[in-house]
């Protein structure tokens, strides 16, 4: 039996969901819901057989019987959700910065603690990020993190554009205390190039050096088990050290499944997303619950 | 008489050229006396920004808090500015600079991204500051978007907008047919920042000047990213010949130069091989000591790291691109 899932938020984001759990078909999708009734995504939605809804979070509730929520839409719109899924006894997978519940990157702390029944993405430079410093941080404790995230213009929808803070502090945040870093420090860059570029992340670690070697074999693991969800993640620049620091640079291509392939910084969110409602649904399924 | 207001920005964009490490006190002295010369807005901190202290910039000789905390306590008559750049510096890190009675806010952003800057325009303006919205590389966009994006920042409520030659990429006509327009199409008034790396910073501030800007930036002994910016004192000594007011005395910025910048600059601020490759390839001025490390490390020519830089649109703080295009050229 496939658990029901619903996507809330009918934007780039939903849409790219939606293609992705319709692609990998374990989860039942059976709504989308948005608000504005010209919405590209509902439209979408609708051409592929899935119901819509306008009334947003009441049309998912109305339609009862929803297992996990995807929340696509706002921190604000998703701090409001929030209860309300949790009162209806449905897991959300919260692609906002809302941050109300704990942080999740698939390939470092995927959440299988049954009481858990909201999990937050962090952001797309967090996906990218958190499993390098993760991955050093089993080696050489990492005393200071520094990521910097470049992403093509055209990626990046109004949603991170008015919020661009909210991706900073959110980012550093999770790389702490997912990383698992003393401190931290995130910085985004919006480049207008065309053709748009890759998005591309740098990270500087401060930490013992001199275990280089190790460092680089827990690297390589780690990036292998990131493919697994989002197979367009690669190392661009291998690690290298830099005084005190060991450098590195990821880049995400994504799987061009509603956005281009360049959007890679969506594709890694949105899989890492998918990936931690499906873990869920097996763990439900499977009788953890 | 016409009247043109000076900004200088020794503190802050001549950061680049000491790789940030300018004392709070040295700070602090050379404001006090910038204060004296008649100088109104004096911007300070690392030199990309608030936040900007970091591994990828350059870590500066010490805090945001420390330099702001020293040089508000130097000034008598002028008002300190502080640079913020969305996606490096955050509202959080304004609100350190509202405790010390900043006086101007520059929010910039990259000439075509200028909708990431409403929200820190918008709460700088709440907490009743002045505010400047600044579009850096102004030379990538065309005079077209560059109005657009000035107008963006003007509905946000900045009270000035600036265009930027981050990269000393721009001539004269460039200059004017920016300014211009822009002068045109909003009510706020308009401000231009220079680099020399093509030998044209004063030239094209006065084309500015001419073309309607009320605003423009200067640094002593031109100290600044790349090849350095208009030189105040100069600037200010030219102005005065064309009759313009501006409340400078350039005698006294002669004296800063000597007394208090000459002493502490690491290089001679000359337009340096690498420098000239920044401006003819549009790259970003604070690349160039970031290029010439990455240079030495993978034996390769920092013009060619420069140039590359340029060819792949990169634009204002990716240094980190530094390295893929310094070891993409290595492998050559």
């Amino acid at each position: 039996m496939k658990l029901k899932a619903a996507i809330l938020g009918p934007g780039n984001i939903g849409i790219d969901l939606m293609m992705k759990i319709l692609k990998r078909q374990e989860l039942d999708l059976v709504m989308m819901a948005g608000v504005d009734p010209t919405s590209h995504g509902l439209k979408l939605a609708a051409e592929r057989g899935i119901k819509i809804t306008t009334e947003g979070i009441h049309g998912i509730l109305q339609e009862g019987n929803i297992d996990i929520v995807f929340d696509a839409t706002g921190a604000r719109a998703h701090a409001m959700h929030a209860p309300l899924l949790k009162e209806a006894g449905i897991f959300a997978v919260d692609l906002t910065p809302a941050a109300v519940g704990p942080y999740c990157v698939p390939a470092v702390n995927m959440v299988t603690d049954s009481d858990v029944d909201n999990v937050n993405m962090v952001t797309c430079g967090g996906q990218a990020t958190i499993p390098v410093v993760a991955a050093i941080n089993s080696v050489a404790p990492v005393a200071y993190a520094e990521i910097v995230a470049t992403i093509s213009s055209k990626s990046a929808g109004p949603g991170t554009r008015q919020n661009i803070d909210e991706f900073t502090e959110t980012t550093a945040a999770a790389l702490v205390k997912v990383g698992g870093a003393k401190c931290a420090k995130a910085i985004i860059i919006l480049n207008p190039a065309e053709p748009p570029l890759m998005m591309r992340n740098t990270i500087y670690c401060l930490c013992d050096t001199s275990k280089f070697d190790e460092i680089v074999k827990a690297l390589e693991a780690m990036v292998a088990k990131v493919q697994q969800y989002v197979p367009g993640y690669h190392l661009k620049v291998q690690p290298y050290v830099d005084g005190d620091y060991v450098v590195t640079a990821v880049e995400v291509e994504g799987a061009g499944d509603y956005l281009p392939k360049y959007s890679g910084n969506l594709d890694i969110i949105t899989s890492a997303a998918v990936s931690i409602a499906e873990n869920y649904a097996a763990c439900r399924v499977g009788g953890a619950k | 008489m016409k009247q043109v207001r000076l900004v200088d920005t020794t503190l802050r964009d001549g950061m680049h050229a000491v790789s940030h490490q300018f004392t709070a006190e040295q700070m602090a002295a050379i404001a006090k006396r910038l204060d004296e010369a008649g100088v109104g807005t004096i911007e300070i901190g690392q030199g990309d920004g608030i936040g900007g202290s970091s591994r990828q910039y350059g870590f500066a000789a010490e805090s945001d808090e420390a330099y702001f905390k020293a040089v508000s306590r130097a000034l008598t008559r002028a008002k300190w500015c502080a640079l913020l750049i969305p996606g490096i510096g955050t509202i959080e890190d304004l609100k350190v600079a509202l405790e010390y009675n900043v006086g101007t806010v520059r929010v910039a952003t990259h000439v075509t991204e200028s909708d990431v800057s409403e929200q820190h325009i918008k709460f700088a303006k709440q907490a009743g500051i002045e505010v400047i919205g600044f579009l850096m590389m102004s030379h990538m966009a065309s005079v077209e978007k560059v109005v657009e994006q000035a107008k963006l920042m003007a509905s946000y409520g900045a009270d000035i907008v600036y265009i930027t030659d981050s990269a000393g990429a721009m001539t004269p006509d460039q200059v004017k047919a920016r300014i211009s327009c822009a002068k045109e199409a909003i009510d706020v008034p308009i401000g231009f920042h220079a680099h020399n790396n093509l030998g044209l910073a004063i030239g094209n501030t006065l084309a500015a000047i001419e073309a309607g800007a009320s605003l423009v930036d200067g640094t002593v002994r031109g100290l600044g990213a790349g090849a350095g910016n208009s030189q105040l004192e100069v600037l200010a000594a030219v102005l005065d010949k064309l009759g313009y007011e501006t409340g400078v005395d350039f005698y006294k910025l002669m004296d800063i130069g000597q007394e208090l910048i000459d002493p502490i600059m690491h290089r001679p601020q000359i337009i340096s091989n690498d420098a000239l490759a920044i401006g003819y390839a549009g790259a970003y001025g604070s690349f160039l000591l970031h290029a010439r490390k990455a240079a030495e490390r993978f034996g390769v020519d920092a013009r060619d790291i420069l140039l590359e830089m340029g060819k792949r649109k990169a634009v204002g703080g990716q240094e980190d691109l530094i390295i893929d295009v310094a070891i993409d050229l290595s492998k050559r």
